[in-house]
């Protein structure tokens, strides 16, 4: 069929608009239609390229110009068996002309490259949806693996979407005819064609994809060529076909001046510590073990030996952290990165670091726990772990990233605490924050904070000896900070042995001493807890100023959370967000602010972790609200949510009087 | 392990604050000494091991024997693990850490890889090294990372008071083997050749100058060296190595390396090590074979498979046990190649931080 008219848009962040104009292709009456947003997800198996093709096809929309958000969804199994269910690999941009917050809760456009990636993405579809499907994989060998009884290209069990059957494979293999490659070879570049023709839809620049593919291939001329005619043919599909009559317009969003690039928050998070360590003035360790979602970050920063960055690939997660401490005790800028079941290995080197009082950057991308769990998979599970997963009273620093781009500044702030503190830090991150993408203003070099201060070594004795020689004391403290004296091996006259076992107030030497114990116990959290003296107070986005219910959270829901509290502004009511950075310690005055409201809402990727923090620390009735599906909440799930908690407030007269009957703010959704 | 040849301002960063800190500490106590005397190298930390303990004759063969190499104390660390033996740094004047069980060699991993310009060692246990730190010690000895792992072994858990530990023989009755052991034990020689450890020595605790003397060549290996010091416990594994200590039956059964020497033994050299039919070694009695049947020890094989026969010749109850340095051989650093690689990459790119944050497809808001 044709697809005469737009595609419905599903639950939107804002307002929709959409304007047609007609042009003139070739002979053939096509329309553009002016949009401002919109939500593609490719699926296809394993091995058809998804997330090469979604990479390409959000590059060029970066370089468009569009703000966008990215939802990678990818299987454990490097090639599950082809076809199959578990094979499907997805991967779903969300891109505007203006500022968003989210990969968009459903597609508006689905492209499915076979019946397995048909039948486990449809359901998310919303009804009338533009439905894009390869129509070649559809055989009835394809159709049994998946458990298709018929045909639903044939059968009517797609009539609710407007689906446009494409034969893409065949067009492939027509348009690489005189290429020279062998049948299974010309197959793999339908990927490319795909590219092609929604590069044509969506009006997207296609040079940059054509130079990557030259660089890509560049040992292989050959299937540079093949790929780039394939992308090509797919995009003059586009443009003389009568199945796509129309064509989409999405212009630049306003964004502030500046350079930008798309970055994932793997990468950002590598840049922020190449960037910590420049800034600091420190060499960088990475102790590291592969795991997924972690591995980029390893990957990345193996790139940069130039910046004096040392990698090391560990035989395992303790030797990866007990590496990166035994560098950060010879002056280095120690990191670690893993996820939640690296952590768990970890738990008694951190309680090392901790008691040797040593800056040390913990990274846990966290995935779907327990075990295993679901290693492709977003959570927040890990936060009580990170706070608590160690032997005795061994208080940590942790923060979080709010958004890919946020995580390079997360690094830094993080390396910050660690050097003032001489502490290990841990820094949250999550799967989809890992994976996921957005548009990133690069950051001038000069207006990064200065963390050189914070090193300052100790060059010579800080205390007197009871004979009254000079001495040096590892564990004097500086008065502000508590942080204890840092001196390097290799520096002269400062020998000293620091070690796991409790040390005595001041000169270090162990003490079993009971007063001294409890002493340094507390002295160890009160470290911790000043944090909070140089963080700042809460941030809290409420534009009105007068909300009753605030919602509170942390790490990779600030994009849901945000774009929740966006339809219930929208929706006449009122919500105050507050997103945290820093989880331990709190900032100072947190607790003041969630006594004044009526209702604080707490939604999270794990059953209610902060929320038990919050009621413990500050003794607020929090509403938790979580979902552990190892997917990022849905910002109009979370607005219901919102909305119930303002509309069922029972002291709140203002703002449930405020909202006229009807104006729901989950009336767009469906 | 030594010959210092790296400064502290090529760690990969010229001018970074950890050579400031250094020179800024020289510049204050004058010049860096390395003129050293023992006693510069004790502290003043009572040391708790029980009297009589093997562990005392080793730091003292240390705190004598350091000076020689003419390393300025504040470029010696020290890092071990938890047990008795672990205890080491404390008493010694050096920077030191005492870690977490059987972490050291990953630990000191780290700070040599980081830091070539130090003096790097590792002080172990028998449990610390070869049950929970396994495998941290196998991979620094195939990595061959620039530090000297001292391995006293006492063939027992001291610390926790007395159960038996991975070297423990078959049989040994202790508090958490009350009908005997019935582990076999790790030799731990043959498990750090398997390793392809590039140098491996075995001494006595009680032998003042064959401990020195394997000490000092692991000191001056570059790479992982591995010395496993037979170290007695008086108080739950007494004797361990008595047979080996007795002047009476010592003779008979320990087989002294020395590079370049014929393997010949016992009490009037009345026994030898030949080749077996299998590609191994044996013990011979020097006058049933031909002198040219006794294999000259030779550390600097290539191949360990001639070290580690060497070190199959003894048995769990200690006959015919090697003592000396089985293999020594030169392969290129862990750290070393590691710099190698940050000099290169400095060389083929620069460290433009700018460059690298905008780098990749960029594109311009006015
Ligand atoms: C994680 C952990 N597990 C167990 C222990 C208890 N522990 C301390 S020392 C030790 C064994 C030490 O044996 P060895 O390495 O042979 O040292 P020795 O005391 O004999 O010198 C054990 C099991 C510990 N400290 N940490
Ligand atoms: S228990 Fe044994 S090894 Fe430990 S200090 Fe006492 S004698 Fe030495
Ligand atoms: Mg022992």
């Amino acid at each position: 069929m044709t697809a005469s008219t737009p595609p419905p848009i599903g639950a939107p962040d804002d307002e929709v608009s959409a304007t047609a104009t007609h042009a003139a292709t070739g002979g053939l009456v096509k329309s553009v239609v002016a949009l401002d947003r919109v939500v593609i997800r490719l699926a296809g198996d394993s091995g058809d390229g998804m997330q090469l093709t979604g990479n390409r096809f959000t590059s060029e929309t970066a370089s468009f110009g569009n703000d966008l958000s990215t939802l990678p969804n990818f299987p454990a199994e490097i090639r599950a068996p082809t076809g199959t269910l578990p094979g499907v690999s997805s991967f779903q941009l969300h891109f505007a002309d203006h500022d968003i917050m989210t990969p968009g809760d459903a597609p508006d456009v689905l492209v499915a490259m076979n019946p397995a990636a048909l039948k486990s993405n449809l359901a998310d579809l919303p009804g009338g949806g533009l439905l894009i499907v390869d129509s070649d994989e559809f055989t009835s060998r394809n159709l049994a693996k998946v458990g298709y009884a018929t045909n639903p290209l044939e059968d009517g069990s797609l009539d609710g979407w407007q689906t446009v059957p494409v034969p893409l494979t065949s067009m492939t293999l027509d348009a690489l005819a005189d290429s020279g490659l062998g049948k299974k070879e010309a197959e793999r570049s339908k990927n490319m064609f795909t590219l092609g023709l929604l590069s044509w839809m969506y009006h997207r620049p296609t040079e940059g994809t054509v130079r990557f593919l030259e660089r890509q291939f560049r040992r292989k001329p050959e299937i540079a060529a093949a790929n780039i005619a394939a992308f090509r043919a797919g995009y003059n599909y586009g443009e003389t076909t009568e199945a796509f009559a129309v064509s989409y317009e999405i212009k630049p969003a306003p964004m502030d001046p500046g350079t930008y690039r798309n970055i994932s928050g793997n990468q950002a998070l590598a840049l922020g510590v190449v960037a910590a360590g420049q800034r600091s003035g420190l060499p960088v360790f990475l102790g590291a073990y592969p795991i997924t979602p972690a591995s980029d970050i390893l990957h990345e920063l193996s790139k940069h030996k130039a910046f004096g960055v040392r990698t090391f690939q560990a035989e395992d997660e303790i030797a990866g952290i007990g590496a990166a401490l035994g560098a950060s005790f010879g002056g280095a800028l120690g990191v670690t990165t893993t996820s939640g079941p690296g952590i768990a290995l970890k738990a008694e080197t951190i309680g090392l670091a901790v008691m040797t009082e040593l800056p040390l950057l913990i990274i846990d991308v966290q995935r779907g726990g327990p075990s295993t769990g679901l290693p492709t998979k977003t959570e927040q599970s890990d936060l009580l772990q990170a706070m608590f997963g160690r032997n005795g009273e061994a208080p940590l620093p942790v923060i979080a990233p709010r958004s890919p781009g946020d995580c390079f500044d997360a690094a830094i702030e993080a390396t910050r605490i660690a050097l003032t503190y001489r502490t290990p830090v841990m820094l949250l991150s999550d799967g989809y924050l890992a994976n996921g993408a957005e548009p990133w203003a690069v950051p001038d070099v000069d207006s990064l904070p200065d963390l050189s201060e914070a090193v300052g070594f100790a060059t010579g004795p800080n205390a007197e000896a009871t004979d009254g020689s000079p001495e040096f004391h590892p564990y004097k403290r500086d008065p502000e900070t508590l942080a204890r004296a840092w001196a390097v091996p290799g520096t002269s006259g400062l020998q000293h042995r620091i070690g796991g076992l409790e040390k005595a107030d001041g000169s270090g030497n162990i003490s079993y001493d009971p007063a001294n114990h409890d002493f340094m116990v507390r002295t160890r959290q009160a470290k911790i807890d000043g944090i909070a003296a140089s963080i700042g107070p809460t941030d809290v986005e409420d534009p009105d100023g007068d909300a009753r219910v605030a919602v509170i959270g942390w790490g990779s829901t600030y994009g849901p959370i945000g774009a929740a509290c966006r339809r219930i502004r929208a929706s006449g009511r009122k919500v105050a967000q507050i997103h945290l950075r820093h989880i331990n310690p709190f900032p100072a005055d947190l607790g003041e602010v969630l006594a004044r409201y009526d209702r604080v809402v707490c939604p999270e990727m794990n059953l209610g972790q902060l929320a038990l923090l919050l009621r413990a620390k500050f003794l607020v009735d929090v509403q938790s609200h979580t979902q552990v599906s190892g997917m990022p909440f849905r910002s109009a799930e979370l607005a219901a949510v919102i909305q119930d908690a303002i509309d069922t407030s029972t002291t709140d007269t203002t703002s449930t009087d405020a909202v006229p009957a009807g104006a729901a703010v989950n009336g767009a959704m469906q | 392990m030594t010959t210092l040849d790296t400064h502290v301002h090529d760690l990969g960063m010229p001018g970074n604050p950890i050579s400031a800190a250094v020179a800024a500490s020289v510049e204050l106590s004058g010049e860096k000494k390395s003129e050293l005397k023992a006693k510069d190298l004790k502290t003043d930390q009572e040391v708790r091991w029980c009297p009589g303990c093997g562990d005392y004759v080793i730091l003292n063969a240390v705190q004598s024997f350091l000076p020689s190499l003419g390393i300025a104390r504040e470029d010696i660390v020290i890092v071990s693990g938890i047990g008795c033996s672990s205890r080491f740094p404390y008493y010694m004047n050096t920077y030191g850490m005492h870690s977490i069980h059987g972490r050291a060699p990953a630990i000191a991993t780290g700070l040599a890889a980081s830091r070539p310009d130090l003096s790097v060692w590792v002080v172990t246990g028998d449990g610390d090294s070869l049950s929970i730190g396994g495998n941290h010690l196998i991979h620094a000895l195939r990595r061959n990372v620039n530090m000297t792992i001292l391995l006293f072994n006492n063939r027992i858990y001291g610390l926790t008071k007395g159960q038996y530990s991975p070297t423990s023989e078959v049989g040994k009755v202790t508090k958490s083997t009350p009908m005997g052991s019935i582990d076999a034990p790790f030799n731990p020689v043959s498990l750090a050749l398997g390793a392809d450890a590039t140098f491996v020595g075995r001494a006595m605790d009680s032998d003042r100058k064959g401990l020195t003397d394997v000490l000092r060549q692991a000191a001056e290996h570059k790479g992982t060296s591995l010395v496993e010091i037979y170290q007695n416990c008086n108080i739950f594994n007494d004797g361990a190595f008595e047979l080996l200590k007795d002047p009476m039956t010592g003779t008979q059964w320990s087989i002294p390396l020395e590079h370049g020497k014929p393997l010949v033994f016992g009490p009037d050299g009345a026994s030898c090590v030949v080749r077996d039919d299998f590609g191994g070694l044996r013990i011979a009695e020097t006058n049933q074979v031909a002198a040219e049947d006794i294999v000259v020890h030779d550390a600097t094989r290539e191949n360990p498979a001639y070290a580690f026969a060497l070190s199959r010749l003894s048995s769990q109850d200690l006959r015919y046990t090697p003592m000396g340095v089985f293999r020594s051989v030169q392969k290129p650093t862990y750290d070393g190649m590691m710099a190698e690689q940050l000099d290169v990459a400095r060389v083929s790119g620069s460290a433009d931080l700018q460059g690298l944050l905008g780098g990749g497809e960029t594109w311009s808001v006015a």
